[in-house]
């Protein structure tokens, strides 16, 4: 489980977690959970393409995060929101569509883009993941604070000078730089679920930002590891531990949440 | 006219097939999907279809007919949704996902175990994506029941269901209990999505119950109004996709034809975009 080719999956992992845990805690925090399951999703068509004229995924899983997060919100200035992710998402899933029809790709390859594969993280892959996990902590640092008040409170962020539009936008382009590393190792499916879950199971446990945050990534550390363990061991896609066991403890922190508030506030 | 429509396309059968069935999934989702947009429930009716296909896909690893697997899940998933979600919008929008993760998460396992026991690795590929050109005429009539079933819950709960979704509180205020309305359209929800997710993919599932309702409601504010204008909307998209797949059988570059999904979803999100420009047009004045 710990040979040489394991330890690039274990450091690429433990590297998408921690970047899952943070901008997970903003997604919940914002009501954003279709967006995040949106852009990696449709993203996958990218890979699909990519795929096609024989360049590297990472690369068409870029472009189409990119582009689908700024079309989901220039489409969500007219509209409704979830209408407008729900068209973008359509839309680039149909592209999808076209390019699977159009290339020779085998079905496990498409499988292993869609629920993941960290079997096979190579070294040299490690350093794309890496850098941009890196710029997109670097992001989420710089946006903290108007980030947390126009989610909390937006029309109090507008009085303040901050605008929801740009901070809307800027926060899509972090989801989608995070899905162009993550997608390659969770899968396009279930790298929502990492990135929701254990920060929906923080949010419960703890109201302040900072505690919350570090929860999130302990959270979503620990579903990788067991997950990885376990994909080791009994060979089932690391897809089915992550969504099954972002869940139940995404039930276990609602239990514990509800519980201390229940001590806390015996009137209520 | 050989130009456009392709000889062969009004006597081939599977053609027919794909008319009626696109025709009555389209307006199905038309209609159940008018209330989807104006309950700002698009993610629901997204995740449901594709936990739907955790159903068909372990289904068609029981060997039985996919359609029963995806209403069986949808219907389960969209009573966890509702017990989960609290009223409160952003903690709905959490647990939906939830729902949806674990359910994907189930399906990753579903379509490996499928994939290793018998060696149908095409199965991930057609449950998402889904062809109307692969549905049977025997699966007409089942079809055609789930679609009376889902309208039939509209129309009983009509008034309440647009009351609900346009004015939550107004409607608590009149004594209209919202969980059983919200209860009863999330089960028309499931069926709607699961019929059309079966039939033409879980990704087409969502461009027909949000585009053309979504693209109607730009048009007009009168409730019957925007449902006879999304399900015209609808059907109109399917129609022209399936025309032009047709079509697409001669085009480059392989001789077997653009998928008709692409082909829809394209229709749909332009008459989209038209109704908004017209919808801002009426607006202005």
């Amino acid at each position: 489980m710990f040979s040489s080719f394991m330890v690039n999956t274990w450091v690429a992992a433990s590297i998408v977690a921690v970047v899952g845990g943070v901008v997970g805690f903003f997604v919940v925090l914002r009501g954003s959970a279709f967006v995040a399951h949106a852009i990696p999703h449709g993203a996958f068509s990218g890979a699909a393409g990519a795929a096609l004229l024989g360049l590297n995924t990472v690369f068409g899983l870029g472009v189409f995060a990119l582009a689908g997060a700024l079309g989901i919100s220039a489409l969500g200035r007219k509209g409704r929101h979830d209408v407008a992710t729900a068209l973008g998402l359509v839309v680039m899933l149909g592209t999808g569509a076209l390019f699977l029809s159009w290339s020779a790709e085998y079905a496990p390859q498409i499988y292993a883009l869609l629920f993941g594969e960290v079997l096979g993280v190579s070294r040299a892959e490690l350093w794309p993941i890496a850098g941009l996990a890196i710029v997109c902590l670097a992001a989420v640092a710089l946006l903290y604070r108007p980030l947390v008040l126009s989610s909390i409170a937006p029309e109090l962020g507008e009085v303040r000078g901050v605008s929801e539009r740009v901070i809307d936008t800027a926060f899509l382009l972090v989801v989608a730089l995070a899905t162009a590393m993550t997608v390659p190792v969770v899968g396009a499916l279930l790298m929502f679920s990492l990135m929701i879950a254990p920060a929906g199971a923080a949010r419960a446990l703890s109201d302040r930002p900072g505690v919350a945050i570090a929860c999130s990534i302990a959270l979503a550390l620990v579903t990788v590891w067991v997950g990885i363990a376990l994909s080791y061991a009994i060979n089932w896609p690391l897809g089915f531990f992550v969504g099954t066991l972002g869940a139940a403890f995404y039930g276990l922190g609602r239990l514990i949440g509800a519980r201390r508030r229940r001590i806390a506030s015996p009137v209520a | 006219m050989n130009a456009l429509f392709a000889p062969g396309f009004f006597t081939n059968g599977i053609v027919h097939s794909a008319l009626i069935v696109g025709a009555v999934v389209a307006v199905v989702a038309a209609v159940v999907g008018t209330f989807t947009v104006l309950r700002a429930q698009s993610f629901a009716g997204h995740a449901l279809g594709e936990v739907g296909a955790t159903g068909g896909s372990a289904a068609i690893l029981a060997g039985t007919n996919p359609l029963w697997g995806f209403i069986g899940i949808a219907v389960v998933a969209a009573a966890a949704i509702e017990l989960l979600g609290v009223r409160q919008p952003r903690s709905r929008d959490l647990a939906t996902g939830l729902v949806l993760g674990a359910g994907l998460g189930l399906a990753a396992l579903f379509l490996y175990l499928g994939t290793t026991s018998q060696s149908t690795t095409g199965a991930s590929i057609t449950v998402l994506f889904g062809s109307l050109f692969v549905v049977s005429m025997q699966m007409v009539p089942s079809i055609v029941t789930l679609s009376i079933v889902a309208l039939a819950i509209v129309v009983v709960c009509y008034r309440r269901l647009l009351l609900t979704s346009l004015n939550p509180d107004l409607a608590a205020a009149r004594g209209v209990s919202l969980r059983p309305v919200s209860a009863l359209y999330l089960l028309a929800l499931a069926i709607a999505v699961s019929l059309s997710a079966e039939t033409i993919g879980a990704v087409l599932s969502t461009a027909l119950l949000v585009g053309p309702p979504a693209a109607a409601l730009r048009l007009t504010k009168r409730p019957i109004a925007a449902l006879v204008a999304a399900a015209g909307i609808g059907v109109l998209a399917t129609w022209l996709g399936i025309l032009l797949a047709y079509d697409s059988y001669t085009w480059p570059p392989s001789g077997r034809g653009w998928p008709v999904s692409f082909f829809i979803v394209v229709f749909v999100f332009c008459f989209y975009l038209l109704a908004q420009l017209r919808g801002r047009k009426v607006t202005r004045g």
